[in-house]
């Protein structure tokens, strides 16, 4: 077949100059704005680089320095356990409303459409600011619990005990995409299999198991691979929440918002972009992890 | 026969109650928001629980709307709007154009190159963001909107692989055959394969407009004169604790920066939850 298409005088054969030219765009970009920057980077990381004078090769130094940093190990750690307490919080979450809103009942239009709102607005500063607000110790938190005969006057946003607490429930707050894409999941599997099921005597929570998690686990796969990328990304957050401190005491010293202090705020671009590269190499092994142990709990359909 | 029909009627009822009261929790936040814009500065934190104002006044919108520093929040949704509007057409047509050359024409070292961008995806930005800065710097690009959107009109991988998805929907008959009637690459593009996507570009410029419009990060790194702040860094400096704070209008003008989102989200709905859907679903 493809032999015989080829002998054909115009068809879409091998076309190198359509295909630069339209890819154009990206490539430049790609090597301009990402390879350029992140080979950049690692030369100077190994340099010592104020922005001002000219950068000043120190080998390892920087490296030596990130690993003896209290600062970076509390970083990592604020990092790592917001994206081990907040993904699968968010994930277990929106897969309990997509279970709730793929029964059948009557307005569930409109309240997939409400519950969609917090993550329209929940990345803006304007919901970082107000979430400062709500937990405040004079706020409306605070103030309902006064109501039901709590009175506590904590700032918990301000409180290192739960500063971090806040955070993450600002994160699962917004499960808005999971939830749509676990429901769209949800939709794609056949009832035929649930009607098999059922008449072999499987119960609700067996046909859950045996079919629903099943079915979904790519879906659980892409997402967990997200959110916990985007774990590393989370900044505009803390940074509001913490006043662009990191506080208090570091308890929202996220990695990204440390890479910004030492880089942007101190000007210590050597060492800031040692940090970067730990990233780099770290969102790598995560990426690998996932995709090597994906093949033992990942179910494709077969036919795909 | 009658049981069944109550018990689906209290399934029904139970149902309704807990994902209204669930749905009263998670809008709670905003609903607070709105409504406390619309209540005196001074009553906001008296008794903040109370969602309905004592007195609805709308004077916050105006001290709100003066801003700060001479500038009002006018300049700052100029600012925002430019640079959002520059960075939606941007990333959407050059994504646009970059998706047909992966999705339909065959080149030496395709695959090599989608490898690439499907790995950028998984890099997040904030690892470049020190070497970038130093570039822009370099280019002389610091205090402009510049380094905000030129990088835009280098497409965005995550629309070039959610445009590319839709273009693959599309049979290859269709171009074929405009193909075969004379039309050009660059015809078959404009006349068969753009009129197709347009759903998955419309996505894309929803994406695109949220993605932007909240951006801090860029606007606090490239930034540095009042005049050129947009939105997102007016509100923070609008709201810095050590300025004492007014606020009913600070709370005014959250709610005034939320409005082009709501706005979208009401519109385009459908887009978002279908490319929200496709998104997840082809990996």
């Amino acid at each position: 077949m493809k032999t015989a298409k080829k002998k054909k005088g115009r068809d879409f054969g091998v076309d190198n100059l359509s295909g630069y030219l339209l890819i154009g765009p990206w490539l430049v970009g790609f090597f301009l704005f990402t390879l350029y920057p992140l080979f950049s980077s690692l030369y100077y990381s190994f340099t010592s680089y104020d922005l001002l004078t000219s950068p000043k090769w120190v080998g390892v130094q920087n490296y030596i320095n990130v690993f003896a940093d209290a600062r970076f190990y509390q970083s990592m750690k604020v990092t790592f356990i917001y994206a081990l307490v907040h993904v699968p919080l968010k994930l277990l979450f929106a897969l309990g409303i997509a279970l709730l809103f793929n029964m059948k009942h009557r307005g569930i239009g409109i309240y997939r459409t409400l519950y969609y709102v917090p993550s329209i607005v929940g990345g803006s500063i304007a919901v970082s600011v107000m979430w400062v607000q709500l937990f405040a110790s004079k706020g409306p938190f605070n103030n309902m619990l006064a109501k039901i005969g709590i009175d506590i006057t904590r700032n918990w946003i301000g409180d290192p005990d739960t500063s971090l607490m806040m955070i993450i429930i600002l994160a699962v707050w917004q499960f808005g995409s999971p939830m749509l894409i676990f429901l769209a999941g949800l939709k794609q599997i056949p009832v035929s299999y649930y009607e098999a099921a059922e008449i072999d005597g499987a119960n609700v929570f067996q046909r859950f198991i045996k079919i629903t998690v099943p079915s979904l686990s790519p879906v659980i796969f892409f997402n967990l691979l997200m959110q916990i990328i985007g774990a590393f990304m989370a900044f505009t957050q803390c940074y509001i929440v913490s006043n662009g401190t990191g506080g208090p005491s570091d308890t929202t010293l996220f990695y990204a918002l440390y890479i910004y202090l030492q880089g942007l705020k101190y000007h210590k671009m050597g060492f800031g972009c040692a940090l970067a590269w730990i990233m780099v190499i770290i969102i790598a092994l995560i990426t690998l992890l996932i995709f090597k142990t994906s093949d033992t709990w990942v179910f494709y359909e077969s036919d795909d | 026969m009658k049981s069944m029909k109550t018990r689906k009627r209290v399934g029904a009822v139970v149902y309704h109650s807990f994902v209204i009261l669930l749905g009263c929790v998670m809008l709670y936040p905003i609903v607070w928001l709105i409504l406390s814009s619309f209540k005196p500065g001074d009553q906001i934190f008296l008794n903040a629980a109370n969602l309905i104002p004592d007195t609805f006044v709308l004077e916050n919108y105006r001290t709100g709307w003066a801003g700060f520093g001479g500038l009002t929040f006018a300049t700052f949704f100029k600012n925002s709007l430019v640079v959002t509007i520059l960075t939606v057409i941007g990333e959407v047509s050059t994504s646009t154009i970059v998706a047909y050359g992966f999705a339909r024409i065959r080149f030496k070292w395709r695959s090599f190159w989608f490898a690439c961008m499907v790995v950028t995806m998984l890099l997040p930005t904030q690892v470049l963001m020190i070497p970038q800065y130093i570039m822009f710097q370099k280019f002389g690009w610091l205090n402009s909107f510049l380094p905000l959107v030129v990088p835009a009109f280098a497409a965005r991988p995550f629309f070039i692989f959610l445009i590319m998805q839709f273009i693959k929907g599309i049979p290859k008959s269709l171009d074929e055959s405009a193909f075969i009637d004379g039309s050009s690459k660059i015809g078959t593009f404009f006349h068969i394969i753009v009129p197709l996507c347009v759903p998955s570009i419309i996505t894309s410029a929803i994406f695109s407009f949220y993605w932007k419009w909240d951006d801090f990060m860029g606007p606090l790194l490239y930034l540095q004169t009042p005049k050129l702040y947009t939105v997102s860094l007016a509100l923070k400096s609008f709201s810095d604790p050590s300025a004492g704070t007014n606020w009913g209008s600070l709370f005014a003008m959250l709610v005034a920066s939320l409005i082009p989102s709501f706005v979208i989200f009401i519109c385009f709905q459908k887009y978002i939850v279908e490319g929200i859907a496709t998104t997840g679903m082809k990996n």
